[in-house]
């Protein structure tokens, strides 16, 4: 669990190149000992915040505190920052011995030091008896796991990973994930993690940033980002999940009665809504259910069974509303009862799973 | 987006490392070659010096005709030496790009072995060829086919033969980085879309080596007008190339401003061909090997 | 790739056989037995009398050679320095907005245009230029002028090859490496300079063959005193055939093929070891195997 200490905070943090802004304006704190990733399509700014972060880049405003100090302008070999890049960036001069014992080197460690540290460091990342061999002659995985263990060797405060596990195939990745995080655990050493994979941040995150365009989107738990996406784009972006557009008919409380192609359905909201707003509600195919009859629930539809395509574990059916909105539907199959393509189907779901979500799909820098 | 690398201090303290060399640059070839051009525009004083006033006269004493045309034989000689070069060079090169790793590296050695040997060696040899008594004559008088000696030595013709000589490494070998860097997947497409071999060699094997051909056409040309030394031991007296000019000037007349300004007709031809080949898109890394 | 025909191999073997022509001419007379006047053109037995004129003192060739070895290598050594730190400074260059940024950039690269010089224009400019230059300084010609002068156009070479070789160096690792600690320069030291090293070398052996083999900028810049080889050649030859220069030529001819020889032996030796090492590791295949010269 995080600590409530605050390690790194960023403080309205701009970069910009050229004629462009790479990022625009970062507010962020990160917790002492918490896995955070940061995650966006590419182009967002996540690795330029790295960057800044680890010093090798200036930012073009804002400020950089660690530990409560401002390191802003702090040259990146005098920050207790490291960070292991996207190529791994293994020296081919050196062996692996020597690459993961050059930070302690540079700190003019002694050579009793350096030769304690480096043999536990090899059996960290379980590559004992590789110390001879240079970085041609190992594999990607091999490669990645010398980066680590060359920054994780001076116990930094902040590790920062740049999409290290991008160039590794599937099984791999997923088993680099597991010791990654296994090893943040340990460690307790504070992560912060960049990719663009949303599956990856959603397994080994405590927290995940969103990224969009320089600009933070939503900073949340997983679970947080998944059930109550704020935006369009938060709630697309991860797992897949269809975007309806709605008017409000009556609003209470904290519940708005929602007019979705004709059917008045309850829908959670905490924000000020106007009747007769136009709003966009956020479903996950997921967690609709699909039946042939109507269901007598608060959250339901009735549209035409356009396809059903069956995938073993799950079932994936498109459903049209009466006003052309589609709707996708992932059910399981056991014991599912199969309405025929072109029949009238019903969609129900729990009132939790419906989130409105603001509407920047449009939304550009 | 680019990033801009490291902080900029650190920027801009790797970039004084350069101020040793471009100092001794500015000096020595910098100002030494502006010297040279404000020479050109003095008029010779008492033995090696030179002073006010400052005139152009030295220009327009090249624009009579025994300088045009020793300007014009130099320029026709350099043209022609590219252009042989470049038609025995290219295939030389192309060859021996595609050949296998074994015999390029044969290839390569007998190469480079001349390339490295001085040049005054290798003109000696053509020296001892085309001498009256020498080896083609003899041949050819063994054989009957001609009753005396060819005047081949201290003739134009032997100063051709010389610079082709002398250069061809200079273009075999730009020209075979370029070919052996080249994607050949490209001209197997060009072949399976139905080019012929002439065809697919035109239009894909051709442009894709241009880069290597123009800075083979430089490094052959521009030398070319200045090899004094060749046409000296090769063409004796008969050929005043723009190189032995600026020689005689200098060393026999000890006309300084007029040597200069004879230089700065050569370094403004040199300029030109070097603007051609930037517009052509030409770049120095194809000239260093 | 298609492999070559039959005629391909035939014209290789022609063009190279023109090649080698004055060559064999050469080193085939300097074993003449004719001590006379007429040695380069009767062949008249075999015999070494030309390689023992050679080292007699008289023919005077020991000292050019010497003050050419000489020259080469301070002007290759100083060449290095220049041509390897302009390399590092000026290899990448971030884009600057402000005026004075951008004036400084211009300035540089300016200078860098100016420094490649030397290989892009007639040697005889360079020749004559230097020579008033140095006049102008009061330098006297001798060693130091020709030191002066070859490191002019040494240092062209070694920049741009440690220049290239720089270029396509992964910039991520000089920023792994301050991630890690060390300070700018001990980037250079630990980093930088290991890696451009065989460029460097390689750009000294070039610019060594370039100092010993120059004649035009030698022949304006060297003493009354002071010969380069191959000025001493040339007013050898310029008047006649002497057969010692036909022994000359040949040394110079074996020397030159033993180094590239050897050179090419250590590529390859260093690929043989390269693929022994994959093939024990299962590497073998990631590999791509260019056989660079020098």
């Amino acid at each position: 669990m995080p600590q409530n200490k605050v390690l790194l905070s960023l403080r309205g943090l701009r970069k910009t190149f050229d004629t462009q802004e790479a990022v625009s304006g970062l507010d962020l704190d990160v917790y002492e000992g918490e896995f955070i990733t940061l995650l966006g399509p590419s182009g967002c700014g996540k690795t330029t915040t790295l960057r800044i972060i680890a010093g090798l880049e200036m930012p073009t405003a804002g400020r950089v505190f660690l530990d409560g100090e401002d390191i802003t302008r702090l040259a990146p070999e005098k920050r207790e920052v490291n960070t292991v890049f996207q190529n791994y960036a293994l020296f081919p001069h050196m062996n692996v011995w020597k690459n993961i014992a050059y930070g302690l080197r540079m700190r003019g460690a002694s050579r009793a030091e350096i030769d304690e540290k480096v043999p536990q460091m090899l059996e960290m990342v379980q590559l004992e008896g590789f110390g001879r061999r240079l970085p041609s002659q190992l594999s990607g995985g091999q490669r990645q796991r010398v980066a680590i263990a060359r920054s994780l060797i001076l116990s930094p405060k902040l590790l920062l990973l740049d999409e290290p596990l991008g160039a590794l195939d599937l099984q791999l990745r997923r088993q680099m994930q597991q010791e990654l995080k296994r090893m943040q655990r340990q460690l307790g050493i504070t992560f912060i993690y960049i990719t663009h994979d949303q599956e990856e941040a959603m397994t080994m995150s405590d927290r995940i940033a969103l990224m969009r365009d320089g600009r933070f989107v939503q900073l949340d738990t997983p679970k947080g980002l998944y059930e109550q996406p704020r935006t369009a784009f938060a709630a697309s972006f991860i797992g897949e999940t269809n975007l309806i557009s709605a008017t409000a008919s009556a609003v209470k409380d904290d519940e708005v009665l929602l007019d979705i192609s004709g059917f008045e359905v309850p829908c959670a909201c905490e924000d000020w809504i106007t009747p007769g707003e136009q709003l966009l509600i956020s479903l996950r195919a997921e967690r609709l259910r699909l039946a042939s009859q109507p269901v007598n629930m608060p959250c339901r539809v009735t549209g035409e069974l356009l396809e059903s395509q069956y995938a073993g574990s799950e079932r994936t059916s498109l459903v049209r509303l009466p006003d052309g909105q589609v709707l996708h539907v992932r059910s399981a199959t056991e014991g599912e009862q199969v309405p025929g393509e072109g029949s009238q189907v019903c969609v129900w779901w729990q009132q939790t799973t419906g989130v409105i979500v603001r509407d920047d799909r449009e939304e550009n820098q | 987006m680019k990033p801009d690398g490291v902080t900029g201090r650190f920027q801009r303290s790797r970039e004084a490392l350069a101020f040793p060399m471009i100092a001794y640059a500015a000096v020595f070839v910098g100002l030494s070659l502006l010297y040279v051009i404000g020479l050109s525009l003095m008029t010779r004083g008492e033995d090696f010096s030179a002073g006010a006033p400052y005139t152009l006269n030295n220009f327009a004493r090249i624009a009579s005709l025994l300088y045009l045309r020793s300007l014009l034989q130099s320029l026709r000689l350099a043209f022609f030496t590219a252009l042989f070069c470049l038609l025995l060079g290219y295939p030389f090169a192309y060859f021996m790009a595609k050949a296998s790793a074994r015999a390029r590296t044969w290839i390569m050695l007998l190469l480079i072995v001349p390339f490295w040997t001085n040049a005054l060696i290798r003109i000696y040899g053509w020296k001892i060829l085309f001498a009256a008594n020498g080896p083609i004559n003899a041949t050819l008088m063994a054989f009957g086919l001609i009753s005396r000696p060819l005047k081949l030595l201290y003739t134009e013709f032997a100063v051709q033969v010389g610079m082709v000589y002398a250069m061809i490494p200079f273009m075999v070998l730009p020209v075979y980085s370029a070919v052996e860097r080249m994607d050949w997947a490209m001209v197997e497409a060009s072949r399976d879309l139905g080019a012929s071999p002439a065809r697919a060699f035109l239009t894909v094997t051709l442009p894709m080596t241009l880069p290597g051909v123009l800075a083979g056409l430089v490094l052959t040309f521009i030398p070319s007008i200045g090899l004094f030394f060749l046409s000296d031991i090769l063409g004796g007296s008969n050929t005043m190339l723009w190189g032995n000019m600026v020689h005689n000037e200098l060393l026999k007349s000890r006309d300084l401003p007029f040597a200069a300004a004879l230089s700065v007709v050569l370094l403004a031809l040199t300029g030109m061909v070097i603007l051609i080949y930037r517009r052509m898109g030409g770049r120095a890394e194809n000239m260093v090997f | 790739m298609k492999k070559n025909s039959a005629w391909a191999g035939v014209y290789m073997a022609l063009v190279l056989v023109l090649l080698y022509l004055p060559i064999l001419v050469v080193v085939l007379f300097s074993f003449n037995g004719n001590p006379g006047r007429t040695a380069n053109f009767h062949f008249e037995g075999f015999s070494l009398q030309w390689y023992q004129a050679l080292f007699n003192p008289a023919t005077g060739y020991g000292q050019p050679l010497r003050t050419s070895l000489m020259v080469a290598l301070w002007s290759v050594a100083i060449s290095a320095l220049l041509g390897s730190l302009g390399a590092i400074g000026l290899v990448r260059r971030p884009v600057r907005r402000s005026i004075l940024g951008r004036v400084g950039n211009l300035a540089l690269t300016l200078g860098e245009q100016i420094a490649v010089l030397p290989i892009m224009i007639p040697e005889i400019i360079l020749g004559i230029a230097l020579m008033v230059l140095l006049t102008l300084f009061g330098i006297p010609f001798g060693m130091l002028s020709l030191v002066l002068s070859h490191v002019a156009f040494c240092v062209p070479y070694i920049f741009i090859t440690v220049r290239g070789r720089l270029a396509s160096m992964d910039p991520g690792l000089e920023e792994a490496a301050r991630d890690l600690g060390a300070t700018p320069l001990k980037v250079l030291t630990t980093i930088t300079l290991p890696l451009a090293m065989p460029a460097v070398v390689s750009g000294c052996l070039l610019a060594f063959a370039m100092s010993m083999d120059d004649f035009v900028i030698s022949f304006f810049v060297n003493g009354p005193q002071t010969n380069t080889l191959p000025v001493k050649i040339y007013s050898s030859v310029k008047v006649g055939v002497p057969p010692h220069v036909n022994a000359l030529c040949t040394v110079m001819l074996v020397v030159v093929f033993l180094i590239v020889a050897f050179s090419q032996m250590l590529q390859f030796g260093k690929l043989r070891r390269q693929e022994r090492r994959d093939n024990r590791t299962g590497m073998a295949g990631q590999r791509t195997r260019k056989i660079k010269v020098l």
